[in-house]
């Protein structure tokens, strides 16, 4: 019980900490911007840790963060091969054809009136529809290795993707339009100097929007099936085997790579359109 | 109906009539060994007559050199590759035709998963509006939490599903509550950070002129930043539905659930039996498709008579 009393002493330390660091003199700096949620996780990691040891919840419920951190080291090489089968393999390869093909497909959509009257709405109907739900079939096409979890995430990320784009190329106004007429720029020119630099805000939010997309699409597919390898197999089968710990640490490769994919891609764009207002602040 | 509107129908349209056609055009290289192989085991004469030498073979060659058993590859029982028609048909058969209280009937499939779904997505919807309005007037929140509401946005948190199936089920709870519960956490991070953003869209110009009226925080709040935040909160809301009804159906793949959407996909993974997984898979697209259109609609009458509608 003394534990539990811990917890809600640190909740309240935690609490005052981050008070005085919003209301005091630092408050707009970037380390306070950095400090406050460092602080806000590692309390509530500390009050996990605390209330798991003092009510001394059984592991098949909830393991404390000290033993999912053990759990972590110890399986590394595990947590390596799942990581390669899952994100490198099926979710990376499936991210890239996805996002290329729907690249090319909405620089064709965009010349074509017609198609982009006509595939536009079909494609932000699909873009809201439940697409894991394919899963199973392309798990029977392609077999249960990567091939297959490539092929779902392909599937998820191009509408999001070809939206986005189709959006961004249109985003060049009629006046920049008309002086790369005036210019007598071919089609090409006028695309690669002002239209595509001017849709990189909205290819790189459908890039970004996708990178989870890819997650998920890699991670729920391997439910179908996969092999004895792969960060959905893991979890699934060790929630069959009440290992939660292992549940969790594959929790956090998976929430570190997608953070480390978003972050990634972030960067890239940052330096892409380092002109735009919104990097400019 | 103006031109421009008719042409922009004949476009989808098109569009639609091209991908039914590739479709069709798809199931016959995709099937035709399958149908083959029935041939043969009927006795019939196939070229080649061995299944073995038929395995390396390109499908395309198999086509040309039986073009009599094209009929047959959009008619199989279980085909690799279900034609629209027999999609169709199976969706009528499990809808129309059956009783809704049937196992069989994808009306009560879809009603137990749109249970979950609804359920889920009302408590993650009602605590994420909470959460945004004491991030935005809290400063302590809105450093600490909102970053992480940020990053969770990064993070495929679906795959915490499993677990929160099978820990809540040895606790004793099951049914529709932990479906609920991944729809919920799932619909609640879009729902903050939208919010939040909708929450803090007024203007600096706008706040100064409540300042000179003497408004108070709630009155700002009520007048000004709630109703600033509906486009915001509408937009949200329609990627946190879809969000749930992903939810509610991956909640049941990992304990083998008998009734749902998830269940139907599941089950027809495991017996082959793809056009229920088609059908199935057309029932939750259809089922988002609603959901999201009828976000929609409310959305635009609310913004209507708001008078934000452009």
């Amino acid at each position: 019980m003394t534990l539990v009393f811990c917890a809600i002493l640190l909740w309240l330390f935690g609490w005052w900490l981050n008070s005085r660091l919003a209301s005091g003199p630092y408050a707009d700096t970037r380390i306070v911007r950095f400090v406050a949620p460092l602080v806000f996780g590692l309390t509530v990691i500390g009050i996990w840790e605390l209330v798991v040891r003092g009510l001394e919840v059984p592991l098949v419920i909830l393991p404390a963060p000290s033993l999912i951190a053990v759990r972590f080291a110890d399986s590394l090489p595990t947590l390596w091969a799942d990581f390669v089968q899952t994100i490198i393999k099926g979710a990376l390869s499936g991210y890239i054809i996805g996002c290329g093909s729907a690249f090319l497909m909405a620089i064709a959509v965009d010349r074509w009136d017609f198609l982009r009257l006509g595939l536009l709405p079909v494609g932000n109907f699909v873009a809201a529809l439940p697409i894991v739900g394919t899963a199973p079939i392309l798990v029977m096409w392609f077999g249960f290795d990567w091939h297959s979890k490539a092929a779902v995430v392909v599937v998820m990320v191009f509408f999001p993707m070809l939206v986005n784009t189709v959006a961004g190329l249109r985003e060049a106004t009629a006046m920049q339009r008309d002086l790369m007429e005036t210019y007598a720029a071919t089609y090409w020119q006028s695309f690669l100097k002002l239209r595509l630099p001017a849709a990189m805000p909205f290819i790189f939010n459908g890039l970004k929007i996708s990178t989870t997309l890819a997650l998920i699409g890699a991670i729920v597919a391997e439910f179908f099936g996969s092999p004895t390898l792969g960060m959905g197999f893991r979890i699934s089968t060790s929630v069959g085997q009440l290992s939660l710990d292992m549940v969790w640490a594959e929790i956090v490769v998976a929430a570190l790579a997608g953070t480390a994919f978003y972050g990634l891609v972030a960067m890239i764009e940052k330096a892409v359109t380092f002109w735009h207002p919104s990097q400019r602040g | 109906m103006n031109s421009a509107g008719i042409r922009a129908i004949w476009a989808v349209l098109t569009v639609v009539g091209v991908i039914v056609l590739f479709w069709y055009a798809a199931s016959v290289p995709m099937n035709i060994k399958g149908v083959l192989n029935e041939f043969e085991r009927a006795g019939e004469e196939v070229d080649p007559p061995k299944s073995v030498d038929r395995r390396d073979m390109s499908e395309f060659e198999l086509v040309i050199d039986n073009p009599y058993a094209i009929d047959e590859t959009w008619e199989q029982e279980r085909p690799r590759l279900p034609a629209p028609h027999q999609v169709a048909e199976e969706l009528w058969d499990t809808t129309v035709e059956k009783k809704i209280s049937s196992k069989r009937s994808l009306i009560y499939h879809s009603w137990v998963t749109l249970s979950a779904t609804m359920l889920g997505f009302a408590i993650g919807t009602g605590l994420g509006i909470l959460l945004a309005v004491g991030i935005v007037h809290s400063r302590v929140m809105d450093l600490s939490v909102m970053p992480w509401a940020i990053v969770s946005q990064t993070i495929p948190i679906i795959a915490l599903a499993p677990m929160i199936i099978v820990v809540l089920y040895s606790v004793g709870i099951q049914g529709i509550i932990p479906k609920a519960i991944i729809s919920a956490y799932l619909s609640f991070f879009p729902v903050v950070v939208g919010m939040v953003k909708g929450l803090r869209s007024p203007d600096a110009m706008q706040l100064d002129l409540l300042r000179t009226y003497n408004a108070s925080r709630s009155q700002g709040f009520w007048k000004l930043r709630l109703p600033a935040s509906m486009p915001y909160l509408f937009t949200s809301l329609k990627i946190g539905i879809a969000a749930s009804l992903v939810g509610a159906i991956v909640g049941e793949l990992p304990t083998g659930a008998v009734a749902g959407l998830g269940a139907r996909l599941l089950a027809g993974s495991y017996y082959g039996q793809t056009v229920q997984i088609w059908s199935a898979l057309f029932a939750a697209a259809i089922l988002a498709a609603c959901l999201v259109g009828l976000l929609g609609l409310v959305e635009r009458t609310v913004l209507k008579r708001m008078g934000m509608a452009q």
